[in-house]
């Protein structure tokens, strides 16, 4: 097969149009079926028993009561009491047993009438406390990294020369930010929540599973069922939100297919909004204190930082390598701890690491200006020369992109010079990010069939982010076909393998295999066709629903005209891509600018967003509505993470005492405000091919909006999220200190 | 959710009846936005539970020269759309602020009135008072009392109606204990602070029951409420306050001042109150109002910030009660 591309960009007839989503009706009707939805005949309701101690051992568990609770049919032990690591809990909510019952309510009386005795061991929960984490020996050096223009002598000690060349570089700066700031993890929170409903068909098993990982959970399941993979349908056709956290089968979907085969019923087992928040997923959290000197253009020359924060029970914090975020000035060390709390374990959460990066970082970069009097595009802008990713001309025509947008040279003012209407001040504050976004493997079997129907099938799963659209404009593209003419399957790990959809790779995966499927199908036909026009297959190609000699209209069959030369026998054909194979079809590495205008009510510490704009480039923009989109989700769940949503837990049992979704906030629709998307595709990115998306547009709220309320207040707000209660103690810090 | 018996009475004197004289053998079901979600966490465990929503005279709102009369099983949208409560526009408001059409069109006044706290402790089943007050003042209490917190008491009242019914002068009309005792009450005598895990955060006995809400008319006061809230939707403010004025060119002839969210119950700010009886109310007596309101304020180790937002909410209402630009968001 020659080496594949997609057409010039505006000659494209499918890719690049805004589609709507082929799946929309159903979803909007109810008739899409996510796994939530699944029930089968004779089903039993599942229900979990979470630890309710932070910390604790587990001593006995007698689950007899339980056993006679009318309608209970099954109890499974998930923790062994005793002595052992096997017994030791680690945090509030981790799971403990399962009750399988006729009726929801019955299983959940069961859970309630399992008796555990505990042996209650001290949790530590709160890492934002540094001092306090050492104290109760929770921390451990995660080690440190130095970068330095000049290099020790040869007798010199590394270490102290560091210390000592740090020392004088900041001596040396025009202005030195000295300062503090946070970020709290938060938990994925899909409106869906984890689970499954497992119905065994004789030996093997059925798994509807909220996953975005279809291809790779059949053997998740088979191992601990001592089953081969092969036994194992995984199905998804429809998830409710994932976000990097519905990669596994998880316990609690392996004990559902372990009770459904004992009882001989199928076991529906979703988590309920406590257990989910508590067991399936959140995002480490970090905090810093940093110095960072700068010259009096706010070029930043040195940084020196340490950093701590925890991933849950292991404790390890937000990666080294985020710290500064996509600016990496000539100068710079940075330190980490690590803080092992009675927390659940950490998932990976939408481009793990990097809006933590952007948050700790990008915010002493805005406190340069702030402390120089100065604008803070300008310091942005004067930076750019020291990103790491190359993309400094990328960021430097997004940044006026947006500033247009946002009208930010006519509305900015020095931070905190801004007019008053009342108690209320406005701001604006920028941020930029990188990502990789270079697709997954992918394979998928594209069919024509001899009445000229056209279906793809691929193990690969819609995130919500609207794949099957994607997909089918890709094949419809190639085809010369409307993609309401591409039957789209898939959800069903049956189907060729295709990767997990996590790190904003599955665009550029499933555009890679239909792109080479459905050319390899087109080619098949074209064997056929061929002789029918006079000329070499080479020369037939597949536009506007006819099948022609190339450039030649007036040589050509209709699609169904082409189609019928098949006589009895489909077309298969298979299309391969291989991860990081070098192509023309798709890329990696994105840019990314956001700017945010804020208000801020200083009298009661409320932030409110009024505008947002997001400029994002991500090569060849395959459907540019649901390219928007996933900014707009991505624009929103950051400005949730600013303002609302955070994890609280109480010191002294450990308990994760907002674990429901009334007092685990959320940004509503109201909280918003206008939020502008802009697509960056000139040609220059265009001719890169498919890049993923999923990622990029959530990493900047967090600094852009800690850097607007910034501006607006002349105070920095160091933590996010930037509750009232922050607000206000910032403000009147800053009142005293002065 | 533990298995319940269920009775869905068509008379006030038959749900007293069914009712248990024991707190929490029994629950009384309206909207059901409170007590299901209660019930599933098994933090209340009733045997029984009584609808009242087939009782027809608890439903509806009637108007006649001395007020309105609302039964307490009338949904609070039917509020927002009766021209019977366009004299009411603070209740409007307040009812507004919930800002969820779920809500709105599902929850009872009643049950708006009756709704448990939201303390965190007590949603975690550690019970209302949770260890004595203890949980609270060594842990989270971000979001509790700021008032009226000196007892074992530290959760804050949540009804967001409340304030602004008490602030209008709102009396309840209880049936109970037994069949065909009836008893009409300030809804201000309603609220009490419990002081055991034995009570409730209501003065009713556990077969009692509110079936109306009466508001007297008065056209010559003016009525405001301000609530301080994180954003939009149905979450809880972190302060609120509902002020209520008699003016006579722009002077203060009587006040009433609530504070909603800062103290187990909805909180009475007389001293406030009487301050203004006699000044002109502007941004300056609305301030120093607010800041005789919050004098007294008690706050926990992590909610000092709240005495500002109550300051602020009281301030607030006052400059809408007196015309003017709430001055923040």
């Amino acid at each position: 097969m020659a080496e594949l591309s997609w057409p010039p960009q505006g000659k494209a007839a499918v890719v690049g149009k805004p589609v709507e989503r082929i799946d929309g009706p159903a979803k909007s009707t109810g008739a899409a079926k996510y796994a939530y939805d699944i029930n089968a005949k004779g089903m039993l309701f599942a229900r979990l028993l979470g630890c309710p101690h932070g910390h604790a051992r587990i001593k006995s568990i007698d689950a007899s009561a339980a056993r006679q609770v009318p309608g209970v049919r099954s109890v499974k032990i998930m923790k062994e009491p005793g002595k052992g690591r096997k017994s030791e809990v680690l945090w509030e909510g981790d799971l403990i047993a399962c009750v399988a019952a006729d009726s929801d309510g019955a299983a959940r009386e069961g859970v309630a009438a399992i008796r555990v005795e505990y042996e209650v061991l001290e949790p530590f929960v709160h890492e934002e406390f540094l001092a306090a984490a050492e104290q109760a020996g929770r921390t451990r050096s995660g080690g440190d990294n130095i970068k330095l223009q000049r290099e020790p002598g040869d007798d010199e000690d590394e270490d102290e020369f560091a210390d000592k060349e740090i020392a004088r570089l900041l001596e040396e700066a025009d202005v030195v930010v000295d300062a503090y700031y946070g970020i709290h993890s938060i938990c994925h929170c899909p409106l869906e929540p984890h689970g499954s409903t497992c119905v065994w068909e004789g030996d093997r098993l059925l798994a509807h599973l909220s996953t975005q990982n279809v291809s790779g959970t059949p053997g998740q399941f088979a191992s601990p069922l001592g089953i081969t993979a092969n036994d194992v349908t995984v199905h998804c056709d429809y998830i409710g939100g994932g976000f990097g956290s519905k990669f596994a089968a998880d316990s609690w979907g392996v004990v559902a297919a372990q009770i459904a085969k004992e009882t001989g019923r199928p076991v529906k087992l979703m988590l309920d909004r406590d257990l989910e928040l508590k067991n399936a997923g959140n995002r480490p959290s970090g905090f810093i204190r940093v110095r960072v000197g700068a010259d009096k253009q706010g070029v930043v020359n040195v940084w020196d930082s340490h950093h701590w924060g925890t991933n849950g029970p292991s404790g390890a914090p937000v990666s080294q390598g985020v710290i500064p975020y996509v600016f990496d000035p000539p100068n710079r060390r940075r330190r980490v701890t690590r803080v092992r709390t009675n927390t659940a374990p950490s998932r990976a959460w939408r481009a793990p690491n990097h809006p933590q990066g952007a948050a700790l970082s990008q915010t002493a970069y805005d406190d340069v200006a702030r402390k120089l009097g100065i604008d803070s595009y300008d310091v942005f802008m004067r930076n750019l020369p020291s990103v790491s990713n190359g993309k400094a001309d990328v960021y430097a025509e997004q940044m006026r992109i947006a500033a247009d947008l946002i009208n930010w040279k006519s509305k900015w003012h020095p931070h905190g010079k801004g007019e008053a209407r009342g108690s209320i001040v406005s701001g604006l504050g920028m941020a930029l990010h990188t990502w990789g976004g270079g697709g997954h493997s992918s394979s998928c079997l594209v069919k024509i069939h001899p009445d000229g129907g056209v279906e793809t099938f691929l193990g690969s799963q819609d995130l919500g982010t609207g794949t099957r659209t994607v997909i089918a404009m890709v094949v419809a593209e190639t085809l010369g076909l409307p993609p309401a003419a591409v039957k789209v399957h898939i959800g069903n790990s049956q189907y060729p393998q295709s990767g997990p959809s996590g790190g904003s790779t599955t665009v550029a995966g499933v555009s890679e295999s239909n792109r080479r499927g459905a050319t390899a199908a087109l080619e098949e036909l074209a064997k056929l066709v061929a002789p029918k026009l006079d000329a070499k297959p080479e020369e037939i190609e597949a536009v506007d629903g006819r099948v022609r000699v190339r450039g030649k209209p007036n040589r050509s069959l209709s699609w169904k005209e082409a189609c019928r030369l098949l006589g009895m026998k489909s077309i298969e054909a298979r299309g391969e891509f291989k991860r990081g194979q070098p192509t023309d079809l798709s890329s990696s590495g994105v840019a990314g600018v956001q700017m945010a205008e804020v208000e801020v009510d200083r009298a009661t510490g409320v932030v409110r967003v009024k505008k947002f704009v997001a400029v994002q480039d991500m090569g060849l923009v395959v459907n540019p509505l649901t390219a928007k989109s996933q900014i707009y989700g991505g624009v929103i769940m950051g400005i949730a993470y600013s303002l609302f949503e955070e994890r609280i837990f109480d010191a002294r049992t450990g308990k994760f005492l907002n674990a429901d979704m009334s007092s685990y906030n959320l940004a509503r629709l109201g909280d918003i405000g206008e939020i502008v998307v802009e697509l960056y595709e000139p040609e220059s990115e265009y001719r890169r091919g498919v890049i993923g998306l999923g990622e990029p547009p959530v990493i900047s709220p967090g600094a852009a909006l800690s850097n607007a309320v910034c501006n607006a207040l002349g105070v920095r707000v160091p933590v996010l999220p930037m509750t009232p209660q922050r607000v206000l103690a910032a403000l009147e810090k800053a009142s005293v200190s002065s | 959710m533990k298995a319940f018996r269920y009775a869905s009475p068509r008379v006030e004197d038959e749900a007293v009846d069914l009712l248990e004289d024991r707190w929490g053998a029994s629950e009384l079901l309206a909207g059901g936005t409170d007590l299901v979600g209660l019930m599933k966490k098994m933090v209340v465990t009733p045997e029984l539970v009584v609808s009242v929503n087939r009782i027809d005279s608890m439903r509806g709102i009637t108007a006649d020269s001395t007020g309105v009369t609302i039964g307490a099983g009338t949904h609070l949208d039917e509020l927002l759309d009766s021209p019977l409560m366009d004299d009411y526009p603070a209740v409007k408001q307040a009812i507004r602020n919930i800002d969820s059409l779920q809500l709105q069109s599902q929850s009872t006044v009643g049950g708006e009135l009756c709704q448990r706290p939201r303390c965190w402790y007590f949603r975690n089943g550690y019970g209302l008072l949770a260890d004595q007050g203890r949980h609270v003042v060594e842990g989270e209490n971000q979001y509790h009392a700021i008032f009226g917190n000196s007892g074992p008491a530290k959760f804050v009242s949540a009804s967001r109606l409340a304030p602004v019914l008490m602030a209008l002068g709102a009396e309840i009309r209880v049936v109970g204990p037994s069949p065909g005792d009836e008893t009409t009450m300030p809804l201000e005598f309603f609220y009490r602070i419990p002081r055991n895990e034995r009570q409730r955060e209501t003065s009713l006995e556990p077969r009692q029951m509110i079936t109306h809400i009466r508001l007297p008319a008065d056209a010559e006061r003016s009525c405001a409420v301000y609530e301080v809230r994180r954003g939009a939707g149905p979450a809880d403010p972190l302060a609120a306050a509902a002020a209520h004025c008699r003016l006579r060119d722009g002077v203060v002839e009587a006040a009433r001042i609530y504070l909603g969210q800062v103290a187990p119950t909805p909180w009475n700010v007389e001293e406030a109150a009487r301050w203004l009886v006699g000044r002109t109310l502007d941004e300056r007596t609305a301030r120093e109002a607010g800041e005789i309101a919050v004098a007294r304020a008690t706050p926990l180790s992590k909610n000092a910030y709240k005495v500002q937002l109550a300051r602020v909410s009281v301030e607030r209402a006052l400059r809408l009660v007196a015309g003017l630009d709430c001055g923040g968001f």
